[in-house]
């Protein structure tokens, strides 16, 4: 039995995974990281358009600040966020980018004087400040008061994914790649490492640690038409549900990303639309300001996505041998500016769709890109139920995007995650000591050796890609962008169905090393599980929030939804999850419930929100005196790493 | 498209012949078989691929990612030329036949799969690829960022696109014939942080890194480099750069 010891194991070399890595290793805890493959293919690489962070150095980002990006994420979160968390998040926020600056990211810089910029379809000329010179610009993005939106060019991931890895090389920490962690060794409610199969020789090695983080990842993989990698399929996310003892929080969390090109599901950045590119139907009508005279292309995601599609279900619609879809035109930004702001996305229009954007319209249509649930953890990164195990990135529900994520906070999450969380991890580290009995790493071990040497050995079966392509397609017809009873009831049972079929997969390659259609027979039942996870929070959940739109229930309902889908696999022989629920506590938010802005306010209001509203009046009169930091002390005091309280630095306005 | 031309374009049948090996399995010996896939609208290299391993040849080895262009996971020889296939379109090939071949100069995993990540690894530590700046641990996060200038911090950015598939290791003619020899991607590494004002090394720092014939001085400048690089990277300018510089040391 291999059996590999260290202090910190992450599974996934993605920016949040590598950056939990590093912060343990600099206070001293040694760190392997576990990848499918190199570090920088992770899918953070594939983030575009930018990481939001309240620098607000560029001239549209004047008087941006902690409060505004509070604001804009619980908003664009429709409620449904951890507003402690968010709170965290937006206060660190303008540390890592600072850090990652430091660390080697080119950041795209202000450049004084005149520039012409689209606003709203139209060329208009600002003027940065010569104080503002060199520092970190941003860009218009959806769903925020601000351009708030730091970028490098539109390959913002990559650079920041490269400065991250070439961090984490330079302190010799460990990335054991080609490596797939297929279960969690815990007991009595403690996690203590993974049994991870080597894709290459195909052996099973025990990882044994003291903390276990997961930061796989989503689980965009689950669609069939999905903007993600190939590898974004969520395992990290079942390991953690096949303990029975962790728990997976409002997986019903999906969001459509409003711009994928047509047929094959690649993005292209929001950045398309904060430049100021526009949607245009089948008679080259721009749309969008009919239903969002506000926000109009810029309304948050979820809300783009779904007037896309209704637009499209009037009938007005471009018709393709793949199926409706709709225009995004960045024509009228020029040649210029697309070739050096959006010179990926002008890439894959040439080579996948044989289209120039600088003079052609690229067809695109709301399709899955962000998972919003995932492994709930405390604010602290930790499971509640499971000690030991921590998780972040997209992989967990931190719960800082509820049920709809801000384009730009999700490379922010992960950095700003990687650095909080990272430090709860080494705070376990220095508290807890490694206490295994060697025959709890046989158990699991033999276990899992059990289930693949079944595999391997089964005649006739079921074959994995069928499996998966049937779930792909349930998911895509009945749990998408809109939803409704009939639906979702009816993907639960073919779900069900599929899980039962699952459990009789067979091989037609029948090696244990390197092997493909083995790597695929582990996955997909896991993947199945998720997948009934999704479906049957989302048939439960009788209202709309954020990215969840529920046909027959269309209101936001505070009043008997403002909680948290928390998901169980308890029992193996189960053939489907178990639901509780999570209540949010009104009377600690910053931000009581209240209107987006968008479409008509249908919102069944929770009692308490009215209380609290005049609760927190009372507080500001009480307090003339109190300024935005102090105010928000009051309101709700939280808990951040000390090395992360300080208040952050703007060019103008100092640290006010 | 007229609805002939759209008939006629689903139903050719491509021919894809592809090296078999898998160094795992005893005694197995390197051969070329041939798949037919027939042709669909569209269709790249990573969806027949796909299509062969779900369908006729389960043990078929190679490696997407993102299979958008951008994470360098799948470069591969393509009918003689190193590229990425997941962005290469069939129509491309107007006689239906292609063949597939693992990227030369890196461990083979299996049939397309190769070793990248360690070789990157290895590129990255033998360059010291991060900013070196005693300072950069200290920076206080609360204050303004350093300043850089515009300009500078897109010509870096312009340098950084590389994706580390590898392509530029297995065009070049100098890394075939010596072992040691740094290639294209490590020298792209080097000059990205050469104009990096935040990397405080000096010239004879580079030059400790570069200054031989398995660095800068070896180049044969037959530029495979520069002609497969699948990002248009800059490599002869950079090469003969570094090279420019590294002369001036000493």
């Amino acid at each position: 039995m291999k059996v590999i010891y260290t202090d910190s194991l992450v599974i996934g070399g993605g920016l949040a995974g590598l950056r939990i890595a590093i912060a343990a290793k600099q206070r001293g805890y040694d760190s392997i990281i576990l990848s499918l493959m190199p570090a920088k293919r992770s899918h953070s690489a594939a983030a575009q358009g930018g990481m939001q962070a309240s620098l607000g150095a560029g001239i549209k980002g004047e008087g941006d600040d902690e409060e505004i990006h509070f604001e804009d994420t619980v908003k664009g979160s429709d409620w449904g966020c951890d507003q402690d968390v968010a709170r965290m998040f937006v206060n660190t926020a303008p540390k890592a980018i600072r850090q990652l600056t430091a660390w080697g990211v080119p950041w795209s810089r202000v450049n004084k004087g005149d520039r012409d910029v689209i606003i709203n379809g139209k060329k208009v000329t600002i003027t940065e400040k010569n104080e503002a010179h060199g520092l970190i610009t941003s860009r218009d993005f959806g769903g925020t008061k601000k351009w708030r939106t730091c970028y490098t060019s539109d390959g913002t991931g990559h650079t920041m994914l490269y400065a991250m890895d070439n961090k984490a090389i330079e302190l010799e920490i460990p990335v054991h790649e080609r490596k797939e962690a297929i279960a969690l060794i815990h007991e009595d409610g403690v996690c203590h490492g993974a049994v991870v199969r080597d894709l290459i020789t195909g052996e099973l090695i025990a990882y044994v640690a003291r903390a276990t983080t997961i930061a796989t990842g989503g689980y965009g993989r689950l669609y069939s038409v999905t903007t993600n990698a190939v590898i974004s399929e969520g395992i990290g996310n079942a390991i953690a549900l096949e303990t029975g003892v962790a728990c997976l929080g409002n997986m019903e969390a999906v969001q459509f990303h409003p711009t994928a090109i047509v047929p094959v599901g690649i993005l292209t950045t929001e950045g398309c639309r904060g430049d100021g590119g526009l949607l245009l139907d089948k008679d080259g009508y721009r749309f969008m300001p009919d239903y969002e005279p506000g926000k109009k292309e810029l309304a948050s995601r979820d809300v783009v996505s779904r007037r896309m599609t209704e637009h499209m279900r009037k009938g007005k619609g471009v018709s393709s041998r793949y199926g409706d879809h709709l225009w995004l035109d960045i024509t009228l930004l020029g040649r210029k500016h697309i070739e050096k702001n959006l010179r990926e996305v002008k890439e894959i229009c040439e080579y996948f769709l044989g289209v120039d954007p600088v003079t052609d319209y690229i067809p695109v249509r709301p399709t899955q890109h962000y998972s919003m649930g995932g492994i709930r953890t405390k604010a602290t990164g930790e499971s509640p139920t499971l000690k030991g195990l921590f998780s972040a990135g997209e992989a967990a529900c931190w719960d800082m995007h509820g049920f709809n994520r801000l384009g730009g906070n999700s490379v922010a999450e992960t950095v700003v995650a990687g650095m909080i969380v990272g430090e709860y991890v080494a705070d376990h580290c220095q508290n807890n000591s490694l206490n295994i009995n060697t025959k709890l790493i046989e158990k699991f071990m033999d276990q899992e050796t059990a289930k693949i040497s079944t595999l391997l050995k089964r005649e006739r079966g079921e074959n994995p890609y069928e499996l998966k392509k049937e779930m792909q397609q349930i998911m895509m017809d009945k749990v998408g962008i809109f939803r409704n009873e009939t639906d979702l009831v009816q993907a639960v049972e073919e779900l069900k169905v599929l899980h039962q079929r699952s459990k009789n997969v067979a091989l037609r390659n029948k090696i244990s090393s390197s092997n493909p259609e083995l790597v695929e027979a582990i996955r997909v039942p896991k993947m199945i599980k998720l997948a009934q996870c999704v479906a049957y929070g989302a048939m439960l959940r009788k209202e709309s929030r954020g990215a969840h739109a529920r046909e027959d229930f269309p209101e936001r309902n505070d009043r008997d939804w403002l909680k948290r889908t928390l998901t169980y696999w308890k029992d193996d022989n189960n053939d489907l999850p178990e639901v509780e629920y999570e209540a949010l506590d009104v009377m600690k938010m910053e931000m009581p419930p209240g209107s987006r802005g968008y479409g008509v306010d249908q919102t069944i209001h929770h009692p308490d929100t009215e209380q609290r509203v005049a609760q927190m009046e009372e507080i500001k009169k009480e307090n003339p005196g109190a300024d935005r930091f102090e105010l928000q002390r009051l309101f709700n005091p939280i808990e951040i790493p000390e090395k992360f309280r300080g208040k952050n630095e703007r060019i103008g306005r100092g640290f006010k | 498209m007229s609805d002939q031309e759209i008939k006629n374009e689903q139903e050719r049948v491509l021919k894809f012949n592809i090296l078999r090996f898998n160094p795992q399995v005893k005694g197995d010996t390197p051969v070329m078989k041939t798949y037919d896939v027939t042709e669909a609208p569209g269709m790249t290299i990573f969806i027949a691929l796909n299509d062969i391993r779900e369908n006729q040849e389960p043990s078929l080895q190679f490696d997407f990612i993102c299979r958008a262009g951008i994470c360098g996971s799948c470069g591969m020889v393509i009918n003689g030329s190193p590229d990425l296939a997941c962005r290469t379109l069939t129509s491309k090939f107007p006689d239906g036949e292609i063949t597939l071949l693992p990227l030369p100069g890196f461990e083979l995993i299996g049939d397309l799969s190769v070793n990248t990540g360690k070789f990157m690894r290895g590129m990255t530590e033998r360059v010291e690829g991060w900013v070196h700046d005693d300072m950069a641990e200290h920076v206080d996060l609360d204050r303004l960022e350093e300043r850089m200038d515009p300009d500078v911090a897109d010509d870096i950015y312009e340098l950084e696109r590389c994706v580390e598939c590898g392509c530029c290791i297995s065009a070049c003619a100098t890394k075939r014939m010596r072992e040691g020899f740094l290639g294209a991607v490590g020298f792209m590494r080097l000059a990205r942080y050469y104009l990096d004002p935040r990397d405080k090394r000096t010239d004879s720092d580079y030059y400790e890194l570069i200054g031989d014939d398995d660095g800068v001085f070896g180049c044969m400048t037959l530029l495979g480099c520069q002609d497969y690089c699948p990002k248009d990277l800059p490599h002869q300018t950079q090469i003969a750069f570094l090279r420019k510089k590294m002369a001036l040391v000493k």
